[in-house]
């Protein structure tokens, strides 16, 4: 290629280069970062009788003066009011605990599976990925439709159980704790075994060669070698499945009782039985805030990762 | 056998356990086999490697060299024969019990560890105190020119850096067998060429016994006491590199070690010419082991042939020289020296090369000029394989 045709060439690429690395961002402050602030500007908001239902409305009509009565109106009384109702601070924690266990139960159940999934045959490798992603093609509240199903007082479940006499009585599974944990763990299964194979696939099995020739037997190798080295794998399966599952709303509201008011149902709550937008903004705020946490870890994790590859 | 150190008595060191019968090998191979399907990689193999030797195993990619390395290492399981170490076989003994090490090509550093961790690993597995390890682990970062790297992490490190922790780490056990896959493949061609002097003191100096496997002859023959060139998961031949170049058993062997010009021929009546070659009949050194008549080859080294205006003795009935005409089709300079590429009459092509040494040595000598080629009977190789 001729210079001349280099530098002609050469500022077309740029930009198209340029449209490419800032695409990205466009769409997060189109759909992350302005509904962010709109739902920020609520919840300073107060309530109010009106369409929308919460005041001050941002309005250039009224000139300086409308725009200080707006500034003017905002307070921080709706996260006031969530610190002095118990309420809220038990439905965080709620929901923090029931992402984490799941996520604890999502580990040990997708590990061994991710683990398999490598040793298997190649060729069955990607047969075996696909059946890890065959549920994604049926809709999720379908799925979740199919365990009230399963888990009902008379399903499948229960009749299996008592045709295996493993039960006298049939237990309740709907409206549980644990038909939540079942949701959960069910429906995240592939977010979390996915990122693991990926990790353990890319593992180099001259290492564990290694760890054999220097003495370590194929047991101990797993903890020394597979273990350590999987690490972002865990960490990133495990940020896809506990950050997702703090907000979820779905599975417990289909299948977990009253007593399992997770997060995503006082939201719900608020905004369309109490009607009050306010407060259901704070709440969302701060659930946002108590998850940049995990994902600034994620990020950490992810580039330490690229840096060393 | 005399032949250790060849013809002109270049021999490295003073060490041939292998033509001492009343030593013991440290490592005997009897009639081992491995197949993949139905594919032998490594088939009926006997060999028998002493205590102190610096062994290479040497063929082009695919003959099964480090499958055989892989099967005393562990980490293939044979299909038929023995390993035998000290007397013991070993093909019983889980990897992680044998008391050799490896060093792998693609070093296989964790990459979790810090360049102290991956040494102490080992000493690690063998439970022994803190301190000892801390001992043994600085002995050993010190022998490989690493002693301030020890924080490091492997992706921290050059290349080279990284080759010798993998030394360290296989080292530090004190293994019986040190098993070297290709240990400078990725080095490049100058830090190779010295790496490869300090493998062979290192080896000296600790007195261990190394099998290496590589693909690069010239490294073999740097490094190794002795060479097994393999092909097809066979031994072509076991022998001192001097014997190896000099006294190749087979054409194959001839031909996959440097460069030769390979001619068919009969043995001739008397026994010691071969007849019927395309450059006619050619006199060799030495009586050759075959009946008159019966199929052989000559192999002439292109360094053997030697150049000139005229015969080397035109009329002598008994000479010691074998002459050629031919016409130079090609030189390539290589600057140390020079390869010809030449044609007979006959349109046989041969090869033949000369050290750059005089200032003139290179210019004497023109495309399509035309030479006399000569070689010493010596020089004949005789193949009757």
């Amino acid at each position: 290629m001729s210079d001349a045709h280099k530098s002609m060439a050469k500022p077309r690429r740029s930009f198209v280069a340029k449209l490419v690395v800032r695409l990205p961002y466009a769409w997060l402050v189109a759909f992350f970062l302005v509904p962010f602030l709109i739902v920020l500007k609520i919840s300073l908001s107060q309530t109010a009788i009106a369409q929308p239902p919460y005041t001050p409305i941002f309005d250039l009509a009224g000139g300086w003066h409308g725009i200080a009565s707006f500034f003017a109106g905002l307070s921080l009384d709706n996260y006031a009011f969530l610190g002095s109702d118990p309420l809220y601070f038990l439905s965080y924690l709620k929901s923090l605990e029931i992402a984490a266990l799941s996520t604890v139960m999502l580990l040990v159940i997708g590990y061994p599976i991710a683990y398999a999934m490598t040793r298997a045959p190649r060729r069955m490798q990607a047969v075996l990925v696909l059946l890890v992603i065959l549920p994604f093609w049926t809709s999720f509240l379908i799925r979740i439709y199919a365990w009230m199903n399963i888990l009902q007082h008379d399903g499948p479940l229960n009749r299996l159980l008592l045709a295996l006499d493993l039960v006298r009585e049939p237990p309740v599974w709907l409206s549980t704790n644990t038909a939540v944990y079942i949701g959960i763990v069910y429906s995240y299964l592939p977010f979390m075994v996915l990122p693991l194979y990926a990790t353990l696939e890319k593992l180099d099995e001259s290492l564990l060669e290694a760890a054999a020739d220097l003495g370590c037997p194929r047991w101990k190798a797993f903890w020394l070698v597979t273990m350590p080295l999987s690490a972002p794998g865990v960490i990133a399966g495990a940020l896809l499945c506990f950050i997702p599952a703090v907000g979820e709303f779905v599975i417990p509201d289909l299948l977990g009782g009253s007593r399992t008011a997770m997060i995503g149902q006082t939201i719900w709550t608020e905004f369309f039985a109490n009607k009050d937008w306010p407060t259901a903004s704070a709440v969302a705020v701060v659930l946002v805030c108590l998850l940049v946490t995990p994902i600034v870890i994620f990020q950490h994790q992810t580039m330490r990762g690229i840096e060393r590859d | 056998m005399q032949t250790v150190g060849s013809k002109q008595g270049v021999a490295r060191r003073d060490f041939a356990p292998w033509t001492d019968h009343t030593l013991a090998p440290l490592l005997r191979i009897e009639g081992l086999t491995k197949r993949f399907g139905a594919y032998p990689a490594v088939d009926n193999l006997s060999l028998a490697i002493y205590p102190g030797e610096f062994f290479a195993l040497l063929g082009p990619s695919g003959c099964g060299k480090t499958t055989l390395l892989r099967l005393i290492a562990g980490f293939e399981r044979a299909s038929a024969g023995r390993i035998l170490l000290d007397g013991v076989d070993l093909l019983p003994v889980p990897p992680h019990r044998r008391p050799v090490n490896m060093m792998f090509q693609s070093y296989a550093l964790f990459p979790h560890l810090t360049v102290a961790g991956n040494v102490a690993f080992g000493l690690k597995q063998e439970g022994l105190p803190k301190a000892q390890i801390a001992k043994r682990v600085g002995e050993m970062l010190a022998l490989v020119h690493l002693e301030n790297f020890g924080s490091r992490k492997p992706h921290e490190l050059s290349g080279g850096q990284r080759q010798r922790v993998a030394l360290a780490r296989s080292l530090v056990k004190r293994p019986r067998i040190l098993l070297l896959d290709e240990p400078m493949a990725a080095l490049d061609k100058k830090l190779r060429g010295e790496t490869q002097f300090e493998l062979m003191e290192l080896q000296r100096r600790l007195g261990l016994t190394f099998i290496i496997v590589t693909h690069d002859q010239s490294e073999a023959m740097t490094v190794a006491d002795r060479i097994a060139v393999m092909d097809r998961g066979h031994l072509m031949q076991v022998a001192p590199p001097a014997e190896i170049y000099e006294q190749p058993n087979s054409r194959w062997v001839a031909d996959f070690i440097g460069s030769v010009n390979l001619f068919e021929g009969r043995v001739g009546l008397d026994g010691s010419s071969v007849e019927g070659t395309a450059l006619g009949r050619l006199r060799v050194g030495a009586k050759i082991a075959a009946e008159p008549g019966a199929p052989v080859w000559v192999a002439v080294r292109p360094e053997q042939l030697r150049m000139g205006p005229n015969p080397a003795e035109p009329d002598a009935q008994w000479a010691l020289e074998n002459d050629v005409a031919a016409t130079l089709a090609d030189v390539a300079y290589l600057g140390d020296l020079s390869i010809y590429r030449l044609r007979t009459a006959a349109g046989v092509p041969l090869q033949a090369s000369r050290a750059n040494v005089g200032p003139f040595a290179p210019r004497t000598i023109a495309s399509n000029d035309k030479v006399w080629l000569n070689f010493p009977r010596a020089a004949a190789i005789v193949l009757t394989q």
